[in-house]
């Protein structure tokens, strides 16, 4: 701490301490859990099957250990600094090399910073991680309001479009002046976002979840679209039971979610079926997909425990929800987007997005690929991968504009 | 028990006791429980103030023992229906012409709905009633509910259920019956009534399933509402569209994902919280109770059927019952045989006239109650008995 005054718009120094007692706390209830009875079917049909959970409960209630990820996290720069009344905690990580591209990346439920931590290194040190040093990128990764060690909002309003603005006063106030962002997910909603405000300085934006089909049909024609549209109406008629709970109400559910570790990892645990059967592997086969091991699925879950953050981010679904109804009531049109869009789709996505979605959405639509692997949490399970589709949707507009 | 050998159709007596160490770690779990912050909005749910109110008494006030006394003085038996045990309640009217009437609980209800209303219809002339309108009562526990047996395999919707109470009304000996319900007990009764079991001889609904086709599909799709409403339909018309839009989340979850909320096995607060958030009426009568303004239900009538659910752990075995069902459930069935209806005021829709009469063409009683609301038995049991007794009246 400096000794002058703190202002608001300081950015503060964060560090991670969980005192013991917490995760004495957290073992204990874990051992105290009272399970329902198994199951009637053999596959994930009626939900998280008894067998993965209590392999995920026994893991976690004995041989996990938080310390490690809070070791990696505190090797981190991290920060917290208040936008628009709420604390928000960020890492940002600058490269080495001189002219990296400021990006702000954002997680998604039920996501965290932990998504993005393998990312980094590939993104932040190219030249050891197969890349070249113009592609570097100095990288900012904040936590979602209501998500992580960022505060819960106490009012209502966060929406997508509340959190983009945050993110453009947030790059504002670490001097960035041109700059590009990524999501998925929740953070797709956010990125999606920040390109139809268009704040000063943002070149581009890249996502990996196709956020506008949930506003509206989309064209079935070509055999791609046809599969994606069935993926899509799959998820709705059966998949969709987290999504609209908490869209509509998020404290009921959230009173379990804050009571009982096992009622958070199975409610985590249950978010689409790709990604469900890659964590269900790791615990009952103990074979990792990609990047997905125990560890690094039970850091996440312990994260939203330890900062008791079930409720506030289950809100941020009611909280677009409500802004959803209010877009779709006004009968207007979201603005465009003129700013360059990279799309990436990884095959094991909930829906698989064909490019003629991604150009319908995006007029400008300057980067698309589809590449061989990787799911929903595409940095998570495939952080090489992951970024060299960032150095390749973003390569064009390095150096653009000013220069 | 007797000494012989006992086969699946025997029916046993059965006995209500909780061990001691049960209720401790009930009580230790509440008051163990890590809490969230309090909501942003009204709109988000059960509120943290009538949760935390229900919680302080939960732990501390109330008294398990005092309802499992009264519980336990019922007659209760058990029995094998096709590889499940059957949990009832069956309770003789001393008038011997009486009427046998099966009644089924709901979600998330149980056979604790019911037991204001066993006195009444079994011993009308103690209730300003004629002997004439005596019942004598069956009231299962649906299976993966109460002390009945949780089914191990799938395919328990709601029609296996109806067969199994044809089964259960044969197996006492009834030849001529009734049958009456809401939610989940009026799915299973509509059901019942599609078998014309032989020996029924009508139902009654607090839940009618009335909505024809094209309302049904204007709500399915979103659009807009078909022409030539009355104003009572369209007033149904609107109060369905704001259900579906915002009220259906838990029934979607457990529809889709019972198994994944281990929230409501493993913490009280977790399943008193999904079990009172059921529809936005029934939820006002409850925090109404626990905020000292109690209506139809007390306090420890809610957290009476809640600790039964918790005992029982059988939050996720009756959440299994969405995810088996294909029925819609306000949709017409094609129920031939006489029925009887009452609308309270509460209820999630109130079914106009006019689709009650084209739902069910034998239509013997339709009537709209001043008072009451989802849980018509347990909210207003003379209310319903005094609807029963002019329903069935002309089948006896």
């Amino acid at each position: 701490m400096t000794g002058r005054v703190e202002t608001p718009t300081e950015i503060r120094p964060f560090h991670i301490e969980i005192p013991e007692k917490q995760l004495d706390d957290l073992r204990r209830r874990i051992e105290a859990t009272r399970f329902p009875s198994k199951e009637l079917v053999e596959d994930r049909s009626q939900g998280v099957q008894l067998a993965t959970i209590q392999e995920l409960a026994t893991y976690w209630g004995t041989e996990y250990d938080w310390r490690k990820v809070e070791a990696r996290l505190n090797a981190l720069p991290e920060f917290t600094t208040e936008i628009d009344g709420v604390d928000i905690h960020f890492i940002h990580v600058k490269s080495e090399h001189e002219n990296a591209l400021p990006l702000i990346m954002t997680h998604g439920w039920p996501g965290s910073v932990i998504e993005l931590l393998d990312t980094v290194g590939p993104l932040t040190d190219p030249t050891a991680h197969g890349g070249r040093a113009e592609d570097a990128f100095d990288l900012v990764l904040p936590s979602l309001p209501g998500y992580g060690f960022s505060r819960e909002p106490t009012e209502v309003g966060w929406n997508a479009g509340r959190v983009a603005q945050a993110w453009a006063e947030l790059m504002h106030r670490l001097g960035y002046t041109r700059y590009v962002a990524q999501g998925g997910d929740v953070g797709a909603a956010v990125t999606d976002a920040m390109g139809r405000q268009a704040p000063e300085g943002l070149l581009g934006i890249h996502m990996n979840l196709l956020v506008t089909v949930l506003a509206g049909p989309q064209p079935a024609e070509s055999e791609q679209e046809r599969a994606a549209a069935d993926q899509l109406a799959t998820f709705r008629e059966s998949g969709f039971g987290y999504f609209l709970e908490m869209a509509t109400r998020p404290q009921t559910i959230s009173y379990a979610l804050l009571d009982s570790p096992v009622a958070l990892a199975a409610w985590l645990l249950d978010h689409d079926t790709d990604s469900y059967y890659k964590i269900s592997r790791a615990f009952v086969e103990g074979e990792p997909v990609g990047n997905l091991t125990r560890d690094h699925i039970v850091d996440n879950i312990t994260l939203y425990w330890l900062t008791g953050t079930g409720a506030s981010a289950a809100r941020s679904y009611w909280e677009d929800g409500q802004a959803l109804a209010q877009a779709l009531a006004s009968g207007l049109a979201p603005p465009a987007i003129s700013l360059p869009v990279g799309f990436t789709t990884f095959p094991g996505e909930i829906w698989r997005t064909p490019r003629s979605w991604a150009e319908k959405a995006y007029p400008n639509l300057t980067y698309f690929n589809e590449v061989e692997k990787g799911g929903h949490f595409a940095a998570w399970e495939e952080p090489q991968l992951f970024a060299e589709e960032m150095r390749a949707a973003f390569r064009s507009l390095r150096n653009g504009g000013s220069s | 028990m007797s000494s012989t050998a006992q086969t699946a159709t025997e029916i046993r007596p059965f006995n209500v006791s909780i061990p001691e160490d049960e209720l401790a770690d009930l009580r230790r779990r509440i008051a163990a429980t890590r809490w969230p912050d309090r909501e942003t909005d009204a709109s988000q749910g059960v509120q943290l103030e009538t949760i935390q109110a229900l919680a302080a008494h939960w732990a501390t006030d109330y008294d398990w023992r005092k309802f499992e006394e009264r519980f336990a003085a019922l007659p209760h038996f058990i029995t094998e229906i096709d590889g499940v045990d059957i949990h009832f309640i069956h309770m003789r009217s001393e008038h011997e012409d009486a009427l046998p009437l099966i009644v089924t609980h709901g979600w998330p209800g149980s056979t604790i709905e019911q037991l204001k209303i066993i006195d009444p219809l079994t011993d009308p002339t103690a209730h300003g009633a004629d002997s004439a309108d005596a019942f004598h009562l069956v009231i299962p526990s649906l299976p993966g509910h109460g002390f009945s047996g949780k089914p191990r395999e799938t395919g328990w919707d709601p029609i296996r259920i109806a067969k199994a109470w044809m089964v259960l009304m044969e197996r006492l000996g009834y030849t001529q019956y009734v049958a009456q319900g809401g939610d989940w007990g009026n799915a299973v009764t509509e059901q019942l009534a599609l078998l014309k079991p032989e020996g029924l001889l009508g139902i009654h609904t607090n839940m009618p399933a009335t909505v024809p086709p094209d309302v049904s599909k204007a709500l399915a799709t979103g659009g807009p509402k078909p022409d030539g409403l009355s104003g009572e339909e369209e007033k149904a018309f609107e109060i369905l569209k704001h259900f579906f839009a915002t009220g259906v989340g838990y029934a979607n979850e457990m529809a889709n994902r019972p198994q994944t909320l281990y929230a409501i096995a493993d913490s009280p607060v977790g399943l008193a919280a999904w079990m009172l958030d059921h529809d936005e009426r029934s939820y006002q009568l409850i925090a109404g109770a626990f905020a000292g303004n109690p209506g139809g239900l007390s306090r420890d009538d809610v957290l009476d059927n809640v600790t039964h659910y918790w005992l029982t752990n059988t939050a996720v075995s009756s959440a299994r019952l969405y995810w088996e069902s294909h029925l819609a459930f306000f949709d017409v069935k094609g129920v031939e045989i006489p029925v009887g209806v009452t609308v309270f005021p509460d209820e999630l829709y109130p079914a106009p006239q006019s689709w009650a009469e084209k739902a069910y063409p034998k239509l013997v009683h339709y009537n709209r109650v001043e008072e009451g609301g989802h849980f018509a038995a347990w909210e207003q049991p003379q209310i319903l008995s005094q609807e029963l007794r002019d329903t069935f009246r002309s089948l006896r």
